[in-house]
């Protein structure tokens, strides 16, 4: 197997952050090389290094040993290697064939060699297992069907590297099997596969070797066949971890209820019936944009329900607000905590007061007051573990595992009956996902009812004492704890459960 | 190239940006001074001896700042909360034009009429933002477009009321409204000084919108809205609530500017009583990087620029245009320095 790729002491530094530290590894043709690590360790950054949009301080990238020219985007993809961004480059309102195309040749003469463009579309699509319709637009298309036509585009450019950013994120079980699938083809046939993941099952099923980053260095390198999960997760934490304990669950009342509950919008929900008990975690398995957003939404008091009904407590929602959501003790974790649940330039003290900064004691009478707003602030800052200067600081100067403590103390600190958890671990490294767990299992055990919107099913399956799947805004009939497999949940997730599964 | 974030720029960075733009406004300056035939360093010291060179030049710099400082504050608070008010002018306009209904046809006692003429101007300048404001948080039309559009509309119509029902009978045929009786001008804050009231007043708003914006509730609602809007809805502000606040605010401080030279400066109204003050409050308001105490900081500096101008003009033969320009540029070299200072550029 010759050498296709090699990185050789890549140092990058971002003012006093040493984003990478003196990297190296190589790849081989034919081989999947994973590169684990957490949010934050570094490879992203490389990858930018790679593909020449960062200028590497220190290091060399080479490429069938020729090397590259640092800085030049564009070097990378000559010399083919080709990328698949977790936010897809694609343009909507054009075809499949047009995307992939598109680029490739001149300006003007894009009618010309369409046929042939064609024809090698479909001997692309049908080697490598990746099918799509040539003359769909691409705005009608699934995230799955378009992680497809990237892949295409980079191999359609001769890619004999192919590098795919944390692909598995978007993807249902079975897509992802069928990703694999056209990885294990792809390198069948000679071309190398980086796999940049965090995800150790994902990683250990279809990498040959696993390339671990922590802190910008790399910590380890393994072959697959020779390691075990437990072994990367240390190596990529820095330290042993234990998930934590899930006592069996005590049901209590139904707190919020919905009923055929409709939403407006696209995806909205659709006929949703979903009841939330006092003390359980109830969890929403989907793939990403297939109504969670509308749940969330609505659970926050920005979105109404146009049909169908919703109770809280046992009572309609009346005229419903996300202040009204605030009111009934609802404690609300947005999805995106930085453009929603926080104010990037406010510091921290604004940022904890954000909900309740009307109230006594926040204010009184139309004025602010700053010390009680302080104090509450520096009592987050110490109860919920928020490493930071002081109250005083911009939150987007925070990490993004900070910034969902100091989110957790502002909603958790009145001891919430109903908690509203969306997407709460997403980007945050193991010690901070921990501490969400934590504290959900902690809310649960104190009678709160908790809804659970994530993508991550190991999470959904080790937190949820109630699981439902959600697709094009429907969701499916709840399942207890340990009555629903993966591949079942799979098949909900993609709109085919109850046919031919459950 | 590209822009990289600073995470946390240093004092250096944030402090010495912007005393480079206004270097490079003075070089700027320099080479037009000596473009246009004059010797650069005999122009600039001449805007300078204009603007600050004896009491005379000074009392002038006041007066001129005293209309910036509230449009100034009215453009600051409504940017601040990303209500794009481009209409200061035309909310001005109106605010005269209530400074002059109340002050000749009010017939309220003498005490009184001032701040009735005041209260009024606010209420007019308010509603004038009032509508826009409405449009875009009912029916999202963009404010920029139609405040700036408005400021036409209410010059014509401040034209037709000077040729009209407001037309002076003793004003030998000039379009300009019939004086203010004498208990309706604004007296002067000292005697013998030419400085009305007016810059008084403004230097009140300031403090006070700071004292909103820094100490209350509704100016932590309006900073949180112009700093994310999203946010501030999802934590359960009323946004479109507050917007409508700020606009009321907004509106009422721009139109202060037109009732202060109106009853401090004129007398009268004339269709020429700004001569774009509202627009040039967008300078004075970024210059300041929106805070309420900056503005009379540049405010002054504005106008200390039109008045030295102004006054090198006439003996350097130097355009006086060549204010604009400065301040153009000023406002160029400024903006770029603020982007700086939290972004440096990265090759590649």
């Amino acid at each position: 197997m010759a050498e296709i790729l090699r990185l050789d002491g890549i140092t990058k530094r971002f003012g006093p952050v040493l984003a990478n530290d003196d990297i190296s590894f190589a790849l081989n043709e034919g081989e999947v090389l994973a590169l684990l690590g957490e949010n934050g360790a570094g490879k992203t950054t490389l990858m930018n290094i790679l593909f020449g949009h960062y200028m590497a301080d220190a290091g060399t990238v080479t490429v069938a040993g020729t090397p590259l020219p640092p800085g030049q985007p564009g070097a990378a993809l000559e010399a083919g290697v080709g990328m698949v961004h977790q936010h897809f480059t694609l343009a909507g309102n054009l075809s499949v064939l047009d995307n992939v195309m598109l680029g490739t040749r001149p300006l003007f003469s894009l009618r010309a060699g369409r046929r042939a463009a064609r024809a090698r579309l479909a001997e692309l699509s049908g080697r490598f297992g990746l099918a799509v319709d040539p003359d769909a637009r691409v705005a009608d298309l699934s995230v799955g069907e378009r992680q497809r036509v990237e892949i295409l585009k980079a191999l359609y450019r001769d890619a004999r590297v192919l590098i795919l950013d944390e692909p598995t994120a978007v993807l249902t079980p079975q897509e992802v099997e069928a990703l694999f699938a056209t990885i294990r083809k792809a390198v069948a046939q000679g071309l190398a596969v980086v796999f940049i993941s965090h995800k150790l099952g994902e990683v250990m099923a279809v990498a040959d070797r696993v390339v671990i980053l922590r802190r910008g260095a790399k910590v380890a390198e393994m072959r697959s066949a020779e390691t075990d999960r437990h072994r990367l997760a240390e190596a990529m934490v820095g330290a042993e971890i234990t998930p934590p304990d899930v006592p069996p669950a005590v049901p209590g009342e139904v707190l919020f209820r919905l009923d055929r509950v409709s939403t407006a919008g696209t995806p909205g929900l659709r006929a949703a019936s979903l009841a939330l008990r006092a003390g359980t975690i109830t969890g929403i398995a989907g793939v990403s944009g297939n109504g969670q957003r509308a749940l969330a939404d609505l659970l926050s008091g920005l979105e109404v329900p146009v049909e169908g009904r919703a109770e809280l407590m046992g009572a309609g929602l009346g005229i419903w607000s996300p202040r009204r959501a605030v009111g009934a003790g609802i404690a609300r974790i947005p999805e995106d905590r930085h453009a929603t649940g926080a104010i990037a330039d406010f510091d921290l003290t604004g940022n904890a007061m954000l909900e309740d900064y009307h109230r006594p004691p926040m204010s009184r009478r139309g004025w602010l007051d700053r010390r009680a707003a302080r104090r509450r602030a520096e009592e987050i800052i110490a109860r919920y573990d928020v490493r930071c200067p002081g109250p005083a600081t911009p939150i987007r100067l925070l990490s993004g595992g900070n910034m969902q403590k100091l989110i957790l103390g502002r909603v958790l600190e009145a001891g919430p009956r109903i908690i509203l958890a969306a997407q709460p671990t997403r980007g945050l490294d193991i010690g901070a996902v921990t501490y969400v767990h934590r504290q959900l299992l902690a809310a649960r055990a104190r009678g709160a009812a908790v809804l659970l919107i994530s993508e991550d099913l190991d999470e959904l399956r080790a937190l949820s004492d109630v699981i439902h799947a959600i697709h094009d805004g429907e969701l499916s009939p709840a399942f207890a704890r340990g009555e629903i497999t993966v591949k079942e949940l799979g098949l909900w997730m993609a709109g085919q459960g109850g046919r031919d599964a459950a | 190239m590209r822009l990289e974030a600073i995470e946390a720029p240093g004092l250096a960075r944030r402090l010495g940006l912007p005393a480079a733009a206004l270097a490079a406004t003075v070089l700027v300056a320099a080479g037009l001074a000596a473009i246009a035939g004059g010797n650069p360093l005999d122009v600039l010291g001449q805007i300078v001896q204009g603007a600050a060179g004896s009491k005379f030049a000074r009392l002038e710099t006041l007066n001129r700042a005293t209309p910036l400082i509230f449009t100034g504050l009215a453009v600051a608070v409504a940017f601040r909360a990303r209500l794009w008010n481009i209409g200061a002018e035309a909310q001005l306009y109106l605010g005269a034009v209530a400074t002059v209904v109340i002050g000749t046809q009010s017939g309220l006692p003498g005490p009184l009429v001032i701040p009735a003429m005041a209260a009024a101007a606010v209420v007019a300048g308010g509603l004038m933002l009032l509508g826009p404001t409405l449009l875009k948080t009912r029916l999202g039309v963009d404010e920029v477009v139609t405040t700036l559009l408005l400021n036409f509309v209410v010059l014509l119509l401040v034209g037709y009321l000077l040729e009209g029902p407001m037309k002076d009978p003793m004003g030998m045929g000039w379009p300009k409204s019939p004086s203010l009786p004498a208990e309706a001008r604004l007296p002067r804050m000292a005697e013998g000084l030419r400085l009305h009231w007016g810059f008084g007043l403004a230097l009140i708003c300031a403090a006070g919108v700071w004292l909103l914006q820094a100490r209350t509730t509704l100016g932590f609602e309006m900073r949180a809205v112009g700093a994310n809007a999203r946010a501030a809805r999802f934590a359960g502000m009323p946004v479109n609530a507050v917007l409508v606040k700020t606009a009321l605010i907004s509106g009422g401080l721009a139109a202060l500017a037109g009732f202060s030279e109106v009853a401090g400066m004129k007398g009268n109204l004339t269709a020429d009583i700004s001569p774009g003050y509202g627009y040039t409050g967008i300078v004075v308001a970024m210059l300041a990087l929106l805070n309420p105490l900056g503005v009379v900081v540049s405010a002054l500096f504005v106008a200390g620029i039109f008045v030295g101008a102004d006054s090198m003009s006439r003996q350097a033969g130097v355009p006086s245009y060549i204010a604009d320009i400065l301040l153009a540029s000023a406002l160029l070299f400024m903006v770029a320095a603020l982007k700086l200072s939290r972004f440096r550029i990265v090759r590649g």
